[in-house]
């Protein structure tokens, strides 16, 4: 594509057609203070002088460690097709679907994203996607407190902190009440649970497995929630749902997630992917697209965005959500992937990371001074106690090449020493010996 | 334009149809013939407390969604759950089988508020004008 700069001329023409006597006056709500001094661009390099620039910058990133990093985000094997057919000119550069009689290929696509994402979570209607797993928790807490019409959410402190901090952000101006409940022995304690729960509760909030890794079955919280008349929401891995009782099973009315770990590349910041599933009788009030089938004059099956009389354009203010796009290439490239392994090789990929990070249990119990806490089961990812500061010991891994966990102690108070440990698909058996050793050695040192 | 005599209307196109101490509430033939083919109703709440002209309900035609606003106070008694799964009934019937839900209505004073049939043909004639 050419790049065609504005001449001087047309400058001056657009900034006469809208009265502004300067470029700089369009930017004079900005304080002086908060403006740029300089962008510090060096001028006249060569195409060669960037590119090697840009290769050193990039080789500061460490991108050789073994990865048994989790704490919500994965390192999953993504197969090549997955970025050949995500990346094809029909999907990477057509425009948002808004008329079927040409874009047919991409509200396929949706819907059959939606197709698995209500497979996976058990529940009967997916929307087209949302940004990322966190604000994906946020519109399914709005949604409960526009179906119940009560104001106040208990969230279970399993849930991952980055979660709470952008429920907590996105609702600052809102007046809903957000109470915290312990985590013992890895789950959810149900007893401070109930003794919040009453009639003016709109959700309970839980995540499974949760931020420790715990696998839990919240049959039994979720009959008192609804006896309550509110709303049962759960945060998933969807990978997890390959082997475990998934949200609808387990009676939840909402399920929500990070898709990251969908065929999507691990990268600092996203772009990442949002699901949202909900009960067919909350279809209403759920925000964001959805894509349906239909057939044409010909009685042809298609495909058409539907139920839009929910959406900004159409509702205004009283929109369900503020949400009128989608991440539709991470949406896609979660289709790809889950269309690639298939029913049964999705579940071989579960079962592949649950027995490894067995495995890995097992080689890091022979560790000294090293404990896995075994209180409740978990799928792929786990809590480990060290003898040392988990901060301190995760800096001398780096050294020796693993990226060994996520240090507890930086999300929840007292658990300074406290390691949490994902093992995927990807890890070998003699990495995780590796890893085992060399987490030894740190120790020792 | 099927606009019946022993009804109260608002200017907002809702109809009630008092019974003693108890109101019927749906909106008129007028409101239910610009919005086109209704496709879903969003109810109030029974016992739900509600406000004279404020928000009570919420129609959606194939392309718009629109407010109903209560043409009286009071509490909801009866919810027509008929119109969930048959919101047609809507286009059909406005003031007798789509009715949206009966009221007991608190304030006898707001009925002053409300148009007769006759006025109510005049405002519509004067919006057509």
């Amino acid at each position: 594509m050419n790049y065609i700069p504005h001449t001087k001329q047309e400058e001056n023409q657009m900034l006469s057609a809208i009265g502004v006597s300067s470029i700089d006056d369009l930017f004079s709500c900005i304080p002086h203070q908060l403006r740029p001094k300089s962008f510090n661009i060096p001028s006249g390099k060569s195409e060669f002088e960037v590119l090697e620039y840009l290769k050193n910058l990039s080789q500061k990133n460490a991108t050789h460690l073994l990865d048994f990093v989790g704490g919500g985000f994965y390192d999953h094997y993504i197969p090549a097709a997955v970025d050949v057919l995500a990346g094809r000119s029909e999907f990477y550069t057509a425009y948002t679907p808004y008329q079927p009689e040409c874009a047919q290929g991409w509200l396929q696509a949706i819907y059959e994203y939606q197709t698995v994402i209500c497979a996976l979570t058990g529940l009967d209607v997916s929307n087209a996607s949302l940004y990322d797993g966190g604000t994906a928790l946020y519109e399914a807490a709005m949604m409960a407190v526009r179906i119940t019409g009560r104001k106040k959410i208990i969230v279970d402190s399993g849930v991952s902190l980055i979660y709470r901090t952008m429920l907590y952000a996105y609702t600052s101006n809102l007046s809903i009440e957000f109470v915290e409940t312990p985590v013992a022995h890895g789950q959810s304690c149900r007893e401070d649970i109930y003794k919040q729960l009453n009639d003016q509760t709109a959700a309970v909030i839980v995540q499974n497995p949760n931020f420790f890794g715990a696998v839990d079955d919240f049959s039994d919280i979720i009959q008192r929630v609804h006896h309550c008349g509110a709303l049962a929401i759960a945060s998933v891995y969807p990978v997890s749902l390959g082997i475990l009782k998934s949200p609808g099973e387990m009676g939840f009315d909402i399920a929500t997630g990070e898709g990251q770990s969908l065929g999507i590349p691990l990268s600092f910041g996203g772009p990442y992917l949002g699901f949202i599933a909900v009960k067919k009788e909350y279809l209403r009030q759920m925000p964001g697209r959805i894509v349906g089938a239909t057939v044409d004059k010909d009685n042809q099956r298609g495909f058409v965005l539907t139920l839009q009389a929910r959406e900004q354009h159409i509702r205004r203010e009283r929109a369900t959500s503020n949400i009128c796009s989608n991440e539709a290439l991470c949406a896609l490239r979660a289709l790809i992937y889950t269309s690639l392994l298939g029913k049964n090789g999705f579940v071989e990929l579960a079962n592949l990371n649950y027995q490894k990070a067995e495995f890995a249990k097992v080689v890091l119990e022979k560790v000294k001074g090293v404990t896995v806490k075994r209180s409740a089961p978990t799928f792929n990812e786990f809590t480990v106690c060290l003898p040392k500061n988990a901060d301190e010991v995760v800096g001398k891994m780096i050294d020796k090449g693993f990226a060994c966990g996520f240090p507890l102690g930086r999300f929840y108070k007292g658990m300074d020493n406290y390691l949490l440990v994902a093992v995927t698909e990807k890890r070998t058996k003699e990495e995780v010996v590796h890893f085992a050793n060399s987490l030894e050695a740190s120790l020792c040192s | 334009m099927n606009i019946p005599g022993n009804l109260f209307y608002t200017k907002d196109h809702e109809w009630a149809r008092m019974e003693g101490k108890i109101a019927y509430i749906g909106i008129t033939d007028y409101a239910a013939h610009s919005l086109g083919d209704i496709t879903f109703v969003e109810l109030p709440k029974k016992d739900e407390q509600l406000e004279q002209s404020k928000h009570c309900a919420t129609v959606e035609s194939v392309k718009a969604a629109s407010d109903v606003y209560a043409p009286l106070s009071g509490k909801v008694l009866t919810v027509n759950t008929q119109l969930v799964t048959n919101p047609e009934l809507i286009n059909q019937s406005p003031y007798e089988k789509g009715y949206f839900f009966s009221m007991e209505f608190s304030k006898e004073t707001e009925k002053a508020k409300l148009m007769d049939a006759l006025s109510y043909q005049k405002y519509l004639e004067g919006i057509s004008a």
